[in-house]
């Protein structure tokens, strides 16, 4: 692939980093990216990652765009209230870059279809609101060995992993187990500050890009969170679980698991 | 003998707001028991009804893992920084 006049003028000021340059360039319109939720985390990522020219985005989401989803969900306009967010996204997306062919996927993922939905992706992105989601993305990757970026958010906090499948922990070696339901409230019971979901978006579309770039140090086996109260970021250690039941030594998992056949998720 | 030990936001409830609380005790096991005098409450959002961490939750003595240390038996002593980090789904 040979970039147009265009192209080079549209990517200039990142093209003349070091560490990027034309070839980096065409690594990113070559790359394949699936973000997993168009809401709080997949917005930013997904226009930034859009804006870099990322040559193919998959965005999967089921929901239909809400009024009380604009407070953060910046892909997302008045005008698209009512309208399916995989769609509202590739409107939006393709408005800002024509370089991305933007995948929508209208649905929800499980067991069935998640293995065959990531399996020509080069990354995946975690911007999903529920644990039984993150729990079956973690485990899809793991098993076709597909590097995942992770983020989640509550109120005022973030936190952000990568994870290379075989090298570094994967989201079970850090919390093996989801909540029980009714335990954990997620966001539409507790709120969250929009601009969480921006800081932790965009730390989750940085790492995708430096994963793409082959450039910089992963936030592998390492857990960064964010708090917004006080501005503070910490790092805690993820030491890869020899017994994790999914990426161990001797992973039992056989089958995927759709935890909301016995956890009652509350859907939107 | 003082600790710093903080508060993830889903827990301030019951710390009453405060994301940073300073306790006490020999190990972890010790510094939750007597955690949980001053915030009653607390120790059943740590522990399960078998008494086990739970494995939604996780302990971090400065930057490690109890769990890759001795667990709630991870002696601590008077500087070092305790962490609850739970699991949080938003997006």
């Amino acid at each position: 692939m040979s970039l147009s006049n265009e192209q080079i003028e549209r990517y200039s000021r990142q093209i003349i980093l070091n560490n990027i340059g034309g070839k980096g360039q065409e690594k990113l319109l070559s790359s394949k990216v699936l973000i997993i939720g168009a809401g709080g985390l997949g917005s930013p990522a997904a226009l930034y990652l859009a804006a870099a020219g990322v040559g193919t985005i998959g965005i999967v989401d089921s929901d239909k765009v809400e009024l009380n989803n604009l407070q953060r969900q910046i892909l997302h306009s008045t005008k698209n209230v009512g309208k399916s967010k995989a769609e509202s996204a590739k409107e939006r997306i393709n408005n800002l870059n024509s370089d991305v062919n933007v995948i929508p996927y209208i649905l929800r993922l499980t067991s069935e279809n998640i293995l065959d939905i990531i399996k020509d992706y080069d990354i995946v992105i975690d911007g999903s609101d529920n644990f039984p989601t993150r729990y079956l993305v973690n485990d899809a990757c793991v098993i076709l060995k597909k590097p995942l970026s992770h983020g989640g958010i509550f109120k005022y906090d973030g936190q952000v992993m990568t994870i290379i499948p075989g090298e570094s922990a994967c989201y079970r070696c850090l919390f093996p187990q989801p909540p029980p339901p009714g335990l954990v409230p997620g966001c539409q019971e507790a709120g969250i500050l929009g601009v969480v979901a921006g800081i932790i978006g965009l730390m989750q579309a940085n790492e995708v890009l430096k994963y793409l770039l082959g450039i910089g140090e992963l936030l592998t086996s390492k857990l960064l969170i964010f708090n917004a109260i006080e501005s503070r970021f910490r790092i805690v250690k993820i030491p890869k679980n020899d017994n994790c039941f999914v990426c161990g030594k001797n992973p039992t998992l056989t089958k995927l698991i759709d935890y909301e056949e016995f956890c009652s998720v509350k859907k939107r | 003998m003082c600790i710093c030990i903080r508060i993830p936001t889903p827990l301030q409830k019951i710390t009453k707001d405060k994301s940073e609380v300073m306790g006490k005790g020999k190990n972890i096991k010790e510094l939750i028991e007597n955690l949980e005098k001053d915030y009653p409450g607390i120790k059943e959002r740590l522990y399960d009804e078998k008494e086990n961490l739970r494995r939604f939750i996780n302990i971090y003595v400065n930057e490690e893992d109890i769990r890759f240390l001795k667990g709630d038996e991870t002696e601590i002593k008077d500087g070092d920084e305790i962490s609850i980090i739970p699991a949080i789904a938003g997006g």
